[in-house]
């Protein structure tokens, strides 16, 4: 037993001395490197723009930003675990992972969009027509069949099939579904006392997709499909999407104008609002910002000013040069007001307490 | 063993002396890093559950809810999505392997054709699943969907179903091979002692093979059952995702594997992520238990 | 006669009908996957989402970069391993790691993945490729292991009493002699477990990440193969749908190959030893 032990114990030494040898070269080796890499990982939202900018932002600067688009909430968690250089979401920290997290992070709006309404129904040329209360409904699973009564009376003239609904939602953390769910817990109380809103919901129907590439490809391949996704990949993928009707009673085609008719708000200092459900007449009511996150405090775990720095110029190039690529891809760019709050707002990231633009 | 040890050690010189005790002392410890690398995982999983143990206590295995929202967790949807498709495929694939095995074993042991079967059924276990369930999605699933059209149910297309179909073909080669290897390992004497009293083949196969081999062959559907369990990519992609308890076979559903591929990366909050851990310390638990009677029935086997 | 002859052709039946998918898909496969492939595809890395074109280099090379560092790690380990326990086969420690060793190959791949970010990602502070290596060495042990066990328990006894009875060392007997003999084997299982992890997925999904960019450094994360079919064939994108069935074609051919080589090079040894 004694023999035993000892054995025991040697393999243990030689074994944490793995660990650390392993340890050493890792640290080493990003040492060493020249570094020129920015990790970034969140929302599948801005995915479309981001791929972009970055690898508009590669040619000219070389610099290489990998963003992989595993959905807001694991970019907040990531965030959280410091894994990550920055995060995106397309909510911003709620009460829970602003304590979890424990210091101050920064939301840097990038640029807002459409979260819209897509549907796959074979032999149906023109934009169908929904309302909140339908929208809910179907969410909900208690609209269970294309022509119902209810969605046939608001779009006369429309050839809508007998075929049956099929829900398709997200199975991660989305910023997508938060600003979906925000907006259905705005216009449906039901929805409010049965499911709520946040980034990942109990889904009450439905088929789950990972990203919103996995949404867009369930609806795309399911006839009788509805699912919700950012505009861009709507259009990508050429599928179908909902006019909404509004707070006023206006049906609503998303676009770039009616999303900025519904970002025209003035942003709190901190930047974090939803603008779902606008009051505007002809703002797209299912509309939201999308933000970039990162550490109030540059100086953790070990960080260089130098990466510290590189971080704040690929933040200062989103809100300025990148902007030029939002339009094309049918994002709303920010306003002239935003864009001097997100300025403001970059301005107080620090290094040591000294900040670094 | 210590004979041979004394003789070497007289002869050599010091520095192999030691050259060579550093190579046993070497050996040991690689062993034993073995136990520790599988205590470690252990011990990492029970860790990182213990905030959802603490939190949800025993009745996190039967709670029907998994809400991240409101922080309930329940796991049974993905226990109940795990043990549906994993025994939908177990009996989709049963007659399939033991078809193969029977062939490979007793009907055509050599010759081409049996040989081509031989690897192809290998080659089926070789590739990766991600393929598999990049094949399912876009080839098999339109397949199940519009089977489903015609028996008039939801045309989901993916869900428990065509997981279990995928699954099915991938665990085919586990149940095969190793029944193949029991099959052969009856004795001869046996099986021609049934033959020269007149019995056919069918009666060779159900009085002699059969009950000779039963607890070999039960053994190679535990192992194959322990694959279908841990099985990840091809199930995540074409099995729908969702945490709803399945109201049936045809119902979209989730996996535990499928689950903490699905919502690992993005468990905001503690209880959340440990939740998940959990789920994957039962997968552990559950595919080493299954493992580990399979192999012990093999090994009893192998030895009588 | 009439049961027994039914049997025979039901089994004939099932048994040959499951190769069906395999040759289905396989066929399938390199049918989409031939005409993608070319040298761009090849050469060059993704293009923005929606853009066309474009190629597969960075998951190509990571890959190759994130298996060859798993394997580099894992070799030398498990077929130590592997000599203790042919070596060792009744003390009460191989027990224990024989047992070890069986677990291992029951673990799912996803639960490694877990554990290899809680042991490698979280502490050091970034998904790196390193670490994805880290999780398929895990997954490469248990194979690399039995191979070499089970081989080098057929060699004869009478060999190593014949090196030690010549003075040899203990370490250069069983380096110099009984190596090289199960050397076949042993090899065999190196390709065999090279092929079982090359198309793994799930545990690459929380260690190596990804990455749009070509990447050389391990320490940061990195593309590969089998994350980036996964990542493709679950978008929306005709485009990424038809680079990720370029990616499976090159996948397939690459473990299939693995597959039939160690069993080429098994039997050509097999008679010879």
């Amino acid at each position: 037993m004694k023999k035993f032990l000892e054995i025991f114990k040697q393999s243990l030494t030689a074994f944490a001395l793995v660990m650390t040898a392993i340890t050493g070269i890792q640290t080493k080796v990003e040492a060493q490197a020249d570094d020129k890499t920015i990790l970034g990982a969140g929302s599948s939202f801005i995915n479309p723009l981001y791929s972009k900018i970055f690898a508009d932002y590669n040619q000219k600067t070389g610099i290489q930003v990998n963003y992989q688009s595993i959905g807001s909430g694991g970019g907040i968690l990531q965030l959280t675990n410091k894994t990550i250089d920055f995060g995106a979401s397309d909510g911003p920290l709620n009460d829970e992972q602003s304590t979890k997290i424990g210091v101050p992070v920064l939301h840097i709006p990038q640029a807002s969009g459409a979260v819209v309404i897509t549907y796959n129904l074979p032999g149906n040329n023109n934009l169908i027509s929904l309302t909140p209360d339908i929208i809910a409904d179907i969410f909900l699973g208690n609209i269970k069949i294309w022509n119902d009564p209810r969605i046939i009376a608001i779009n006369k003239g429309v050839d809508i099939p007998a075929f049956p609904i099929l829900v398709a939602h997200r199975s991660d953390g989305s910023g997508t579904t938060n600003i979906f769910t925000n907006y259905l817990s705005k216009v449906s109380s039901d929805w409010k006392t049965k499911v709520g809103s946040g980034g990942a919901v109990n889904w009450p129907a439905g088929l789950g997709g990972k990203g919103s590439e996995g949404v867009s490809g369930l609806v795309k391949q399911t006839p009788g499909a509805i699912g919700y996704v950012e505009l861009i990949y709507a259009l990508q993928n050429k599928l179908d999407y909902a006019k909404i009707k509004n707070k006023k009673g206006n049906f609503i085609i998303p676009s770039i104008a009616s999303v900025t008719a519904a970002g025209n708000v003035k942003l709190p200092d901190d930047s974090k609002i939803f603008i779902t459900d606008t009051d505007a007449p002809d703002g797209y009511p299912i509309s939201g910002f999308t933000w970039a996150l990162i550490y109030k405090e540059q100086n953790y775990n070990g960080r260089s000013q130098d990466r510290a720095t590189k971080l704040m110029k690929l933040m200062w190039w989103n809100i300025h040069e990148g902007q030029q690529f939002a339009e094309p891809l049918n994002y709303s760019p920010l306003s002239k007001e935003a864009l001097k709050v997100a300025e403001k707002i970059l301005k107080s990231a620090t290094y040591n307490g000294k900040p670094i633009l | 063993m210590d004979e041979i040890k004394r003789i070497s050690k007289r002869k050599n010189s010091n520095g192999q002396i030691r050259a060579e005790s550093l190579f046993k002392r070497s050996l040991v410890i690689i062993g034993a890093a073995m136990v520790i690398l599988v205590l470690g995982i252990l011990l990492t999983l029970i860790i990182e559950s213990v905030p959802s143990i603490r939190s949800l206590g025993l009745k996190y295995l039967w709670g029907t809810t998994w809400d991240p929202v409101n922080n309930i967790y329940g796991a049974a949807p993905f226990l109940l999505g795990t043990v549906l498709t994993s025994f939908l495929a177990l009996i989709i694939s049963i007659p399939f392997s033991f078809a193969i095995a029977v062939y490979l074993g007793e009907y055509n042991p050599k010759g081409w054709l049996s040989n081509f079967l031989k690897n192809t059924v290998e080659l089926i276990a070789a590739v990766p699943s991600v393929i598999y369930g990049f094949w399912g999605l876009l080839v098999l699933v339109p397949l199940v969907r519009s089977l489903e059209m015609k028996l008039g149910i939801l045309p989901y297309g993916i869900g428990i179903f065509t997981a279990s179909l995928i699954l099915a073909v991938m665990i085919i080669p586990y149940a095969a091979s190793l029944g193949r290897e029991m099959i052969r390992l009856v004795p001869s004497p046996l099986k021609e002692a049934a033959y020269s009293l007149g019995a056919t083949r069918y009666e060779v196969l159900t009085n002699v093979i059969l009950p000779y081999t039963k607890s070999g062959l039960f053994a190679g559907i535990l192992l194959s059952l322990g694959r279908a369990l841990g099985e990840t990519m091809a199930v995540t992609m074409v099995i729908g995702n969702t945490s709803l308890i399945p109201t049936s076979i045809f119902a979209p559903g989730n996996t535990m594997a499928s689950v903490i591929a699905n919502e690992f990366t993005e468990a905001d909050h503690a209880v959340y992520l440990s939740a998940l851990i959990e789920l994957g310390l039962v997968l552990f638990l559950v595919t080493v238990v299954i493992n580990m009677i399979g192999k012990r029935i093999i090994k009893r086997f192998t030895n009588e | 006669m009439g049961k027994s002859k039914a049997m025979q052709v039901l089994i004939v039946f099932l048994a040959f009908l499951i190769t069906i998918p395999l040759i289905f898909i396989i066929i399938y496969i390199f049918r989409e996957g031939i005409t993608k492939i070319n040298w761009t595809f090849l050469t060059k890395i993704p293009k923005p989402v929606g853009e066309s074109g474009g190629g597969i280099v960075n998951a190509l090379i990571g890959s190759i970069l994130i298996v060859v560092t798993a394997a580099v790690m894992a070799i030398p380990l498990g077929i130590m391993c592997g000599i203790y326990l042919s070596e060792n086969s009744t003390s009460r420690l191989s027990y224990w790691s024989r047992l070890s060793v069986d677990v291992l190959q029951g673990v799912p791949s996803i639960v490694t993945g877990i554990v290899v970010y809680f042991w490698v990602v979280k502490p050091i502070g970034t998904f790196s490729a390193f670490s994805g290596s880290i999780a398929l060495a895990i997954m490469m042990l248990p194979i690399l292991i039995r191979s070499t066990e089970e081989t080098l328990k057929l060699i004869p006894f009478s060999l190593k009493e014949a090196g030690l009875a010549l003075g040899l060392p203990y370490h250069k007997v069983i380096l110099r002699v009984i190596v090289p003999c199960g050397i076949s084997g042993i090899l065999s299982g190196v390709m065999l477990s090279i092929a079982r992890i090359a198309g793994e997925t799930a545990p690459l999904l929380f260690t190596a990440f990804g990455n749009p960019f070509l990447s050389t450094n391990l320490g940061k994360p990195m593309q590969s193969l089998p994350l980036m079919i996964f990542n493709y064939a679950t978008s929306p994108y005709d485009d990424w749908h038809d680079m990720a069935w370029g990616a499976a074609l090159i996948l397939l051919f690459t473990v299939l190959l693995l597959n039939i080589i160690t069993k080429l090079t098994t039997k050509r040894w097999n008679v010879q030893l």
